[in-house]
């Protein structure tokens, strides 16, 4: 290795990244400590407990990281790419059959102590396939192949982790649409599915006649902006014409599906979270009962919380599963709104720099693997804790780089790592 | 759409999630005060105070009524692990079966019990407790819980006192805030009468608890408990040994004694006979049943409620009302022929004694005649009735006919009866004195509660007023108040040498009260003997101590006593010697007074 290039080695990696890396990854620790912290505290290192075990996850984690950076050529990424994602398909369709249950989801594999879910890394080989087909010269989503293999390769994971029942993981998959937005895929697609998120909540909350009412609405309102727009018996008028009405046409059946897919595709438990979330039904012992905690524990945290180790909620346990999916509930007791606030801008600024990055690469593989990374962060952070403040149906997934849990670390680390050596490989041309 | 256009719309996508996150934890966390309530209803138990109820004094700063410390033991079912029944059993002092029965009930209802924590034993003894300290490690779940209960260094007053017992479904009602279920409240007696000050405010601690209701750590170091108030000790006007006294000299007689220090009104002895004693009152629980089904009714306060004719001792009253309206003078003689022939056929009869009799005469020898003539005289100064209803009135100003308005629970008012009442019974201007010639000697219509005689003692004694009896020194100032009869002062100094010589009297004089005379204590009194429709007469006796600035005035009522001589004077004059020279001169007297039983107890 050169002089010059040595010297480069340190400068290019974006360490602001690393640096809000180690951050969060720190604020998950501690955080982590006092969710499990109790009347008769042991050593944040202690072995046998969570936080302990978290301090070995991130010092690996921390190797992993180097690994990722300093030993591993980032052009090796787009070259396994495809092999790897159909070898984290195998694993996810595998653990089907042979991974343990856990809370009645087969999606972790058990490797004595140690037990993962390939669904955390099918997240990175996803992103990099995707990646690859995208980055081709001449990728347009307006070449049907182009675009069939774009949505194969998402669905395909999503519906085998669907399969494992681990819907909510699934949903983490609805966030690589921005990515592909970003790429060029029509706007409409997006408006399709914030469509399909009102109408499904309108048919539940409002009954089906609403809903139905509000697609015909809807379908009028286009009707006479469209005749306005275009001139009578031009082309563009009667594609839009057709179009409109296929949306209609599709709202429509949307709406009239909804109670049958709430009904008889949702599991007994997602249907009670998704009533409980919608206030159609109150269970403050059952399936409430988490949300109601939780939302406790934040809404007493004030303004400024009431201090570490200080929680009521989170040191006498109130909450489940708190140092895993709940972990934010820590964060908003004891370091109160500030807290959370902090937190909060500290993801963002991680996704922003993230895009910023991705926009400035030349290479188009960097551009869109940092995308995917930034969407899935984004999904994560909304999703989980929209969660713990009843914004969000119940889903368990963890806050990325904070929660507890080592498969989940590792996973979220390597993501991000991969994308930080991608753009030190991208500045290196300078 | 161009490409900044794009990242532009991914920009406001970030910008508007993170807005409804931010947002929403600005409602929950700043805006809305419910979660930090509802977090401190999650994670504190206030564990209660018990403040210590206030003592109830005796006028010597006696303790009549004092807490001594007991403890209950409370179990938390879902943290009991396996244990030693029997050792548990001995360890509380009770049956391996109890304990059995009560943990079977647990577990069938551990679904509503749920991690609640229960009361398993109440009011264990101090000693008791301790040697369940020593091995409450082998018992994981159950603990103790200080609480106060009464103690009664002296029985003196049980139905005085009253008993306290848990409080029922009304009194929570009534007072939510203050009673909780399990809690305690003066039932009877001074205890519910003083409960409000008694009762004193709880305070309480705050503990941390997990998710599992089991208790933490003090909550800031206890810096938000609060202390719980002691109730406020209460200093009544009864004299302990005077009680005690009293007590043993009516045991074995139905009926009052009630002693008044004649100045103030305050009571200082206050017997209803059969009564309970104070070990019944500290275990009400056991003996609840058997005082209520008992047919001599001890939980029936008879000073205050029940209701008799006064008898002869109103003839002082009549007497009175008759000089203040001018038709007796004291030396006014009337003649006895064995009684008093009221129409052809009818006579109202008298004993034996030499006749004619003056006023002292009359009331030394509790002349029944003499006091015919002169409640004739009264009545037939004018229309029937408008004499009778001035009668009344006089009657009334001496604290007959309705409540004194004494501190004491359930008082009733007797009985006198209006004009009006004869009108309906004999239709209007169809009677005279002839058809209430009782009335005369305090019989017939009439009815007074022995509070209400023993206050017509104290009027005697203060010459012609009186303050309303009570047994608790507050200062109040219904109990300050002097009330004057309608009849003037002057004239009581004319009747009270009649009560001196019916005590005081030589042998053979004919003094009806002989019986009470204590060399030097000039003992005034009145006997009476009231007719008892149900068995023997019952026997009265007021009197009064020293004649001049008398210290104490005493009723006895003996209900089938006889006659008013023969049970309630010894007694009451027993009473006075005690209260006035702390001895008795008379021991064979007090003996066989003693010794006396009318029913069986």
């Amino acid at each position: 290795m050169s002089n010059s290039s040595r010297r480069s080695l340190g400068k290019a990696v974006d360490w602001r990244l690393v640096l809000y890396w180690l951050v969060l990854v720190g604020i998950g620790w501690i955080n982590i400590y006092a969710s499990i912290h109790s009347s008769e505290p042991a050593s944040i290192f202690d072995w046998s407990c969570r936080s302990g075990k978290q301090f070995v996850w991130i010092l690996t984690a921390t190797v992993l990281a180097a690994v990722i950076l300093f030993a591993v050529n980032p052009r090796l990424w787009e070259v396994v790419s495809v092999p790897a994602y159909f070898a984290v398909v195998f694993l996810l369709v595998a653990v089907i059959f042979v991974g343990a249950s856990v809370k009645g989801s087969h999606s972790w594999f058990r490797l004595g102590p140690v037990s993962f879910q390939p669904a955390e890394i099918s997240k990175i080989t996803t992103s990099l396939v995707l990646a690859t087909i995208m980055g081709k010269v001449g990728f347009s989503f307006a070449r049907r192949g182009d675009f069939l293999k774009v949505a194969a390769v998402v669905a395909l994971p999503m519906l085998i982790i669907i399969a494992e029942s681990e819907t909510g993981s699934a949903l983490v998959y609805v966030g690589f649409l921005f990515a592909l937005f970003r790429e060029g895929l029509s706007v409409w697609y997006l408006v399709l599915i914030l469509a399909a998120i009102v109408l499904f909540i309108l048919t539940l909350k409002a009954g089906i006649w609403v809903s139905l009412g509000v697609v015909a609405a809807g379908g009028i309102a286009g009707l006479v902006v469209l005749l306005r727009r275009h001139r009578p018996r031009s082309r563009e008028r009667r594609s839009a014409l057709r179009l409109l009405l296929l949306g209609v046409v599709a709202a429509g059946l949307m709406a009239l599906s909804t109670r049958v897919v709430f009904d008889k595709v949702l599991a007994d438990h997602q249907r009670s979270r998704i009533e409980v979330l919608l206030g159609m039904k109150e269970d403050p012992a059952g399936v409430g009962y988490n949300v109601r905690q939780s939302m406790i524990a934040i809404g007493s945290g004030g303004l400024f919380g009431k201090g570490y180790l200080q929680g009521t909620q989170t040191t006498y346990g109130f909450v489940p599963e708190q140092s895993t999916d709940f972990i934010f509930c820590t964060v908003g007791e004891e370091w109160g709104f500030v807290g959370c606030l902090a937190v909060i801008l500290l993801y963002v600024a991680l996704i922003l720099r993230i895009a910023k990055d991705a926009e400035r690469s030349r290479e188009a593989f960097t551009r869109i693997y940092g995308y995917c990374l930034a969407c899935c962060l984004f999904m994560h952070l909304f999703i989980n804790i929209g969660m713990t403040i009843g914004l969000m149906p119940v889903i368990g997934i963890p806050l990325p780089f904070i929660s507890y849990g080592g498969s989940s670390l590792w996973a979220f680390t390597v993501m991000l790592f991969i994308f930080i050596a991608l753009d030190r490989q991208e500045k290196k041309y300078f | 759409m161009e490409i900044n256009n794009r990242t532009k719309v991914l920009g406001i996508v970030l910008g508007v999630v993170v807005a409804i996150l931010v947002g929403r934890l600005f409602q929950i966390q700043i805006l809305d005060g419910s979660y930090k309530r509802d977090a401190s209803n999650n994670s504190m138990i206030y564990e209660t105070i018990y403040p210590p109820r206030g003592i109830i004094y005796d006028r010597d700063d006696r303790v009549l009524v004092g807490n001594k410390v007991c403890y209950d033991i409370l179990v938390t079912p879902r943290e009991v692990t396996e244990f030693d029944t029997l050792a548990l059993a001995e360890a509380l002092g009770i049956t391996p079966e109890f304990v059995r029965e009560r943990m079977a009930y647990y577990r069938e209802r551990r679904r509503s019990i749920g991690y609640q924590t229960l009361t398993f034993v109440k009011q264990l003894p101090v000693e008791r407790y301790m040697r369940f300290a020593e091995t409450a490690y082998a018992f994981p779940g159950f603990r103790g819980q200080v609480r106060s209960i009464r103690e009664y260094p002296f029985d003196a007053g049980g139905n005085l006192l009253g008993y306290m017992g848990e409080v029922n479904a009304t009194d929570i009602k009534a007072e939510p805030e203050t009673y909780k279920a399990g809690d305690y409240i003066g039932k009877t007696g001074l205890e519910a009468i003083r409960e409000k000050e008694l009762r004193g405010k709880k305070g309480y601690h705050i503990f941390l608890r997990d998710s599992r209701n089991r208790r933490q750590n003090a909550y800031a170091d206890g810096e938000f408990d609060l202390p719980a108030e002691p109730g406020t000790d209460i200093v009544t006007t009864i004299d302990a040994p005077l009680q005690q006294y009293g007590q043993r000299l009516m045991a074995g007689k139905k009926g009052s004694l009630i002693a008044i220090e004649p100045a103030t009104g305050e009571i200082l002895a206050m017997v209803s006979s059969p009564g309970i004693s104070v070990d019944e009152l500290a275990n009400i629980g056991q003996h609840y049943g058997r005082l209520v089904m008992d047919p001599n009714r001890p939980m029936f306060n008879r000073t205050v409620q029940a209701s008799y004719p006064p008898g002869s001792v109103f003839k002082l009253v009549n007497g009175l009302i008759g000089m203040q309206e001018g038709v007796l003078e004291p030396w006014y003689k009337y003649p006895c022929t064995r009684g008093y022939a009221y129409s052809s056929k009818h006579k109202l009869g008298c004993h034996a004694h030499r006749s004619p009799l003056d006023l002292t005469e009359a009331v030394m020898m509790s002349c029944n005649a003499y006091f015919c003539y002169v409640f004739k005289n009264l009545l037939e100064k004018g229309p029937t009735a408008e004499c009778f209803d001035r009668w009344r009135d006089y009657v009334l100003s001496f604290g007959f006919g309705a409540p004194l308005g004494s501190d004491f629970p359930s008082e009733l008012g007797g009985n006198i009866p209006t004009s009006k009442y004869y009108d309906r019974v004999y239709g209007a201007r169809h009677w005279r004195f002839s058809n209430v010639v009782s009335l005369s000697i305090g019989q017939g219509e009439i009815g007074a509660t022995p509070l209400q005689i023993a206050n017509l003692a104290a009027i005697m004694a203060n010459r012609g007023w009186y303050r309303v009896p009570h047994i608790v020194r507050s200062g109040e100032e219904r109990f300050t108040e002097k009330h004057y009869t309608l009849v003037d002062t002057t004239h009581f100094e004319k009747v009270i040498p009649g009560m001196w010589q019916a005590v005081n009297a030589p042998w053979g004089a004919g003094g009806t009260a002989a019986a009470a005379a204590v060399p030097g204590l000039d003992i005034c009194g009145k006997t009476g003997t009231a007719q008892n429709p149900h068995g023997a007469d019952n026997s009265v006796f007021i009197c009064f101590a020293p004649k001049d600035n008398p210290r104490i005035a005493v009723v006895g009522y003996v209900e089938g006593g006889g006659w008013g001589g023969s049970t309630s004077c010894p007694i009451a004059s027993l009473l006075v010697e005690k209260y006035l020279t702390g001895e008795i001169s008379r021991p064979a007297l007090e003996e066989r007074m003693l010794k006396l039983r009318f029913i069986d107890e």
